[in-house]
């Protein structure tokens, strides 16, 4: 979680990725910035995020963030 | 917007989320009559500490018109007359209000209505947002024909899949987006897992396409017509198109093809001529899709509306793109670079387009874009992707003639875009001076 945070934080400073769930709804995250932590993700965690799990419900919160990735990681 | 051109006036969209010195910027140089705003933005513009001259749009439309004042205000009206007025960030920070009239917009939509068969039946889904010349295209050819345009949500084109999924569920069969949407889609390879199955006329503008990402497109929608459009805010949106009629190696370019109607492009050289088979030289358009100029800016709009060097005879007004183009062995258009943007180095005149253009087919590189630092004589290069720089160093050394070689690579968690979705590289170039 710690490291996903890190990654967050450097594609986007500024966000307060740790309390706000509503990060797409409230159009926080723009769709260059979905773009882009999608690439950071996969590098970092070494997995890859196809277009199905590319989905609002999967964004909209670094908890919703994190399940992602650790159901890819299993995969 | 319709209400401002019924009544015989002319409008400048503006953006709620844009920065508050831009909008300042635009309210100080237009000085406008009346600011219409809904309820949902009229908190934010009372912020910007506008005092007066505010319309509420939900009171506006409880009101009655008056049918004699406007009926004596259209009897008066005339093509020439500006529509209205596109602010485009200027090079030096400062925006510059491109002035449209009715006539540019009439003869431009006749165009576009006539050549991509426009009619009742077309339903477009509309990407570019209103203060974006390319939102012309959808907006007036849906008015004149009675198409039907979808405003797509802009969240969706962070979620391709879904952003398919409306396709469908809203039957769309035209777009017109700028490249930088269409990639989305084809970097994430959405239509391997959704079909778009109404989609017939696939168009786009604004930046250069990828041909990897097209050919992607074109791959999974084989039968859709595609066109590559091309042109500047002055001349309304468009001045060439290409309809794609082959198929493009990742690593060619695409043409940008001819001249739409009522819309002449020559090729200028630096010594004012005009350039001869395969020369190279400046695009300069005249015809009725030229804007009127620069609002409340002679000076700007002398230096690029000029007298058509050309001709000697008569007055005759055509606009300097600042885009330098060629003629290819097919006889089709092919844009090289800006003006600006073609640089001298080592004494090689290089494009940094080319450059951008070879990398961009690196595996593993998603976007790219150059610089050119002429104080150390750099080219830069700026990209994003899942490679590390020494792997694109090596691999750029494979596909780059020496000289082309970027002395500086800088990989980016993302390339800036500006409002537009252009890429931003003012903002790149203060990247660079950081490092």
């Amino acid at each position: 979680m710690e490291e996903l945070l890190e990654v967050l934080k450097k594609v986007k400073p500024g966000v307060d990725f740790e309390n706000n769930s509503n990060l797409i709804d409230e159009e926080i995250l723009d769709p260059f910035d979905i773009v882009s932590i999608v690439a950071a993700i996969n590098e970092e965690f070494d997995i890859q995020i196809t277009a199905k799990d590319i989905v609002p419900e999967n964004f909209n919160s670094i908890d919703k963030m994190y399940a992602l990735v650790e159901k890819l990681e299993e995969e | 917007m319709f209400g401002v051109l019924y009544s015989g006036n002319y409008y400048t969209v503006l953006d709620v989320k844009s920065p508050k010195e831009r909008i300042n910027l635009i309210l100080n140089s237009l000085e406008p009559m009346a600011i219409i705003v809904d309820n949902k933005s009229l908190q934010k513009a009372k912020e910007l500490g506008i005092e007066n001259n505010f319309f509420v749009y939900e009171d506006m439309i409880e009101s009655e018109e008056s049918e004699e004042i406007i009926q004596k205000i259209r009897s008066q009206m005339i093509d020439t007359d500006p529509m209205y007025i596109l602010f485009t960030s200027g090079s030096t920070g400062i925006p510059k209000g491109t002035v449209i009239s009715h006539k540019a917009v009439i003869t431009y939509t006749q165009w576009v209505v006539n050549t991509f068969t426009i009619d009742y039946n077309t339903i477009w889904g509309s990407q570019t947002p209103f203060y974006f010349s390319m939102s012309i295209t959808d907006v007036f050819s849906t008015i004149v024909t009675g198409a039907t345009l979808y405003i797509i949500p802009k969240m969706y084109f962070s979620f391709p899949v879904k952003l398919i999924d409306y396709i469908n569920e809203m039957k769309i069969n035209s777009i017109y987006w700028v490249p930088s949407a269409l990639q989305i889609v084809a970097n994430f390879k959405t239509l391997d897992e959704v079909k778009a199955k109404t989609l017939k006329r696939i168009m786009f503008a604004g930046e250069v396409m990828p041909t990897k990402q097209l050919n992607y497109w074109m791959d999974n929608i084989p039968d859709a017509t595609y066109v590559n459009l091309f042109g500047p805010t002055e001349t309304t949106d468009i001045c060439t198109y290409y309809v794609v009629d082959r198929k493009f190696d990742n690593s060619e370019s695409l043409p940008i093809g001819r001249s739409c109607d009522n819309c002449d492009t020559i090729i200028i050289k630096e010594d004012g001529t005009k350039a001869l088979d395969g020369e190279e030289g400046e695009l300069c358009v005249r015809g009725s899709f030229l804007a009127m100029g620069y609002y409340k800016n002679p000076e700007k709009t002398a230096e690029v509306f000029v007298q058509n060097p050309l001709n000697k005879n008569y007055p005759e007004i055509i606009y300097r793109t600042g885009d330098i183009v060629k003629y290819n062995d097919r006889g089709e258009l092919i844009y090289l670079s800006r003006k600006d943007f073609q640089i001298k180095h080592m004494g090689y005149r290089i494009e940094l387009g080319e450059i951008e253009n070879t990398v961009n087919n690196i595996e593993g590189v998603s976007t790219c874009a150059c610089i050119y630092d002429n104080e150390n004589s750099r080219i830069v290069l700026f990209y994003q992707g899942d490679k590390d720089k020494n792997e694109i160093i090596d691999a750029s050394k494979k596909v780059l003639t020496s000289y082309m070689q970027p002395s500086c690579v800088i990989k980016l968690d993302r390339i800036p875009y500006n409002a537009n979705g252009k890429i931003d590289r003012v903002n790149l170039k203060k990247i660079y001076k950081g490092e």
